[in-house]
């Protein structure tokens, strides 16, 4: 086995062990069709019931209220598409903030090609912060849904949802607040009451579960058009055979990940001020964002003169997994539209780099990655570009 | 419907001494091109060969239509020498073709036969086949018609020593020689467009590739690297086997930053690729490089340039595509399904070092010069250790 430090948790994680039998069990045992009617039917739609308990009571929602998906993609657009059509009549205008995902700015972007829906973005400050003041005056007469993360996905800003929902409800109480929080799982305690959202997206894989699973929190009460028809499963708003295996797995890494949290949280605490103090010692060295407002387990830093994707490949030679921005994007574009609404001047977007911790990430690993990262970023600046 | 596949081969027949070796090779080449099919063997018979079709036909055919040295293939009935045989299969390809293609409006279908009479022991000749057989199909299916200048079907027949063939249609092969009969070449593959359709190309003259690949951790990503090896496992094509030589770069591009004037690296770095290319190619029995130059196209690729970089190889050098546009070069990746992979954005090592104007005219002299500088030998023999070898096939 290679020796290697995984640096990436924000792009994905290894599954816990537990994750693992909870997924062999439903595949192998409880293989059965949640909608049959017998006791196989019966025994999997227990399974894929106590997962939604578990992911409603980690998020203080009802069980009601959570609808497993394909991903945390799917729940943004479940979202977002599915309040648009809902609320045709009442108006067609989104504010999103401007460092959102993919997810939600790529099909807000197509939404508005198609003449489905108009939207405004607001762009943060310079440490990444959406103000809460700037989403309520984007407000209009035809404002339907308001969609802002909770921790961004590139830089580790946590933004001030919760803020941002009580201005946008004063200013009309019939918009949909909604809030990506597939980063946000596991890493801060949060509440969906204390929030006051009406919908919340959910991934499974960001926190020691599998992939191709998700769940999008709706509040009783708030009205959705479904996007997949079929069968009516998840109560009607998405159809299709539930993945009872990734449901499975999903529901026990939210147990894990959310009893674990405490003890996670003070060892990224710790990881993260190691890392900026060592990172210290490199010069022109920038980390992006400031840590009252950060995530515990992302640090994002730029070091001007080196292309980001130049210093991972480099770090990965020495057996250092990290990533230049989000995982989806880095292959697109060069410098990423977070940093960019941030203001960062494109020199040091450019060579930006995400670090991001997991539950078994250790100081000794952080010291090993500074000491690397000290020595790659001097020997990559000395055959810059003239 | 067809039992058999007639395959004609080109140029190849006009060899003399040498076309045993090469038809042992096409044969040997098809053999391997047809692997993981039900396939019983390929048959021999004078200047043809002949493969039985069988539920895996479609597949057999669209292999075949990518080995170079076919001419052209055609699915054929094979009978006994004598006409009611001829006729009994002329009617049955007939009758399959006009159930397939109905709704003419009442508007007849014209056709024509063409009879080939290697055989001169048959009885009849080559007219009076097609003139018989004619009558009998006419008289068999009411909606055809004759036309013997333009037919929209035409029906051929072959007689030879022990059997006869009829059928009707002619799918082209690619040509060429088969592949391996003009020796063995190095062909520098980049991830770019270009590389892949010169080696098509010198593939299709029968020449066998090794490639290779200059490869610059951490400046390109592992993913270019892989994309190098998929253009490789295409350019095999079905059953074939590249070997890609991936050639550790990297410290001569950290030299190159060193020592080398901006506007003379790229030339100075291709030079040091054709070096290894040759001894590469040495080192393997290989006796020509192949590159994927087209004049004019980049500053690397002015006739001056051309000059100064092929200066240090005495090897010939192979440049296929010099005189292709751009867009008649994409026109052929697109052709050989190597475009689409080579337009995936991961960057090469070309592309990440390049100032932003080099030299379109570079002096020999200055290169040269430029280049004593540096330990030429040790960073070739350096590089050269740290080669890896990867053998790239459809499978």
């Amino acid at each position: 086995m290679v020796e290697f430090i995984y640096l990436d948790h924000a792009a994905t994680t290894p599954a816990y062990t537990g994750v693992v039998k909870a997924m062999q069990k439903a595949l192998q045992e409880v293989f059965g069709n949640p909608s049959s009617p017998h006791s196989f039917g019966l025994e999997a739609e227990r399974l894929v019931n106590r997962s939604r308990t578990a992911v409603a009571e980690s998020i203080g929602a009802e069980p009601g209220e959570i609808y497993f998906t394909s991903g945390g993609t799917e729940a943004d657009n479940l979202a977002i598409r599915g309040t648009l059509q809902a609320k045709r009549r009442q108006g067609s205008h989104v504010i999103a903030s401007a460092v959102e995902h993919d997810a939600v700015l790529e099909t807000l972007r197509h939404l508005q090609e198609l003449g489905v829906c108009e939207y405004t973005l607001i762009v943060p400050d310079e440490e990444g912060l959406i103000s809460p003041k700037a989403v309520a005056a984007a407000v209009r007469e035809d404002t339907v849904l308001v969609t802002v993360m909770l921790i961004n996905n590139e830089v580790g800003t946590i933004q001030p949802v919760e803020e941002v929902v009580n201005r946008v409800k004063a200013e009309n109480p019939e918009i949909y607040c909604h809030s990506d929080a597939a980063q946000a799982l596991g890493k801060m305690s949060f509440r969906v009451n204390d929030l006051g959202v009406d919908l919340l997206t959910l991934s499974g894989h960001k926190l020691g579960g599998p992939k191709g699973v998700g769940s999008l929190f709706c509040r009783k009460g708030v009205r959705l058009i479904s996007q997949n028809t079929g069968g009516g499963q998840e109560n009607g708003l998405r159809s299709g055979t539930e993945n009872v295996p990734a449901i499975a797995g999903f529901g026990e890494a939210v147990t894990t990940a959310v009893g674990d949290m405490r003890l996670n949280l003070e060892n990224w605490r710790r990881c993260q001020s190691h890392l900026m103090e060592l990172v210290k010692t490199i010069p022109d060295t920038a980390v992006h964002g400031t840590p009252l407002t950060m995530a515990p387990h992302i640090v994002n830093m730029g070091f001007p003169g080196i292309r980001g994707e130049i210093l991972v490949h480099a770090l990965a030679e020495k057996g250092i997994f990290v990533s230049t921005g989000a995982a989806c994007s880095s292959r697109k574009q060069i410098t990423s539209h977070v940093l960019d609404a941030m203001g960062v001047v494109p020199l040091l977007a450019e060579g930006s780099i995400r670090i991001s911790f997991g539950a078994e990430t250790t100081v000794e690993e952080i010291d090993i990655l500074a000491g690397l990262l000290k020595q790659t970023v001097g020997e990559l600046r000395s055959f810059q570009r003239n | 419907m067809y039992e058999l596949l007639l395959i004609r081969y080109g140029e190849i027949g006009t060899k003399g001494k040498n076309r045993h070796m090469f038809e042992q090779r096409l044969r040997a080449n098809m053999e391997k091109a047809l692997q993981g099919l039900d396939v019983a063997g390929v048959e021999r018979a004078h200047t043809r060969f002949y493969v039985e079709l069988n539920q895996d036909a479609r597949d057999i055919i669209a292999r075949l239509q990518k080995v170079f040295g076919i001419a052209s293939m055609s699915p054929v009935k094979r009978v006994g020498l004598d006409e009611a045989h001829i006729t009994e299969a002329a009617v049955q390809i007939m009758d399959d073709i006009l159930a397939r293609q109905t709704d003419q409006n009442g508007r007849k279908r014209t056709f024509k036969v063409e009879t080939h009479r290697p055989n001169k022991s048959f009885p009849l000749t080559s007219p009076e086949v097609s003139r018989n057989l004619g009558a009998e199909l006419l008289k068999e299916f009411p909606q055809l018609a004759v036309d013997v200048h333009t037919p929209e079907l035409r029906l051929e027949v072959e007689i030879r020593d022990r059997f006869a063939y009829v059928y009707t249609e002619r799918i082209p092969g690619p040509g060429g020689l088969p592949v391996g009969v003009s020796g063995k070449a190095v062909l520098l593959l980049s991830g770019g467009i270009d590389s892949p359709a010169a080696g098509h190309l010198m593939m299709k003259r029968g020449v066998e590739p090794l490639a290779v690949h200059f490869h610059s951790p951490p400046f390109t990503s592992e993913r270019s690297r892989e994309k190098v090896l998929d253009l490789a496992r295409q350019l095999a094509g079905p059953g074939g086997v590249i070997p890609v030589h991936v050639v550790h770069f990297t410290e001569i591009q950290k030299a190159l930053n060193l020592h080398c004037p901006p506007k003379l690296l790229m030339t100075v770095m291709r030079r040091f690729m054709l070096r290894i290319a040759e001894a590469i190619a040495e080192s393997k029995g290989a006796m020509a490089l192949i590159t994927g130059e087209s004049l004019g196209q980049v500053a690397s690729q002015t006739m001056a340039s051309l000059l100064a970089t092929g200066h240090v190889v005495r090897l010939p050098v192979f440049r296929p595509l010099i005189g292709f546009d751009k867009l008649e070069i994409i026109e052929l990746a697109k052709q050989i399904g190597t475009y689409d992979i080579s337009i995936q954005p991961y960057e090469d090592c070309c592309t990440i070092f390049v100032p932003r104007h080099p030299e379109t005219q570079p002096d020999l002299i200055d290169v040269e010069t430029a280049e004593a500088k540096m330990p030429i030998d040790e960073l070739i023999q350096e590089a050269l250790e740290r080669t890896e070898v990867v053998l790239c096939g459809k499978d």
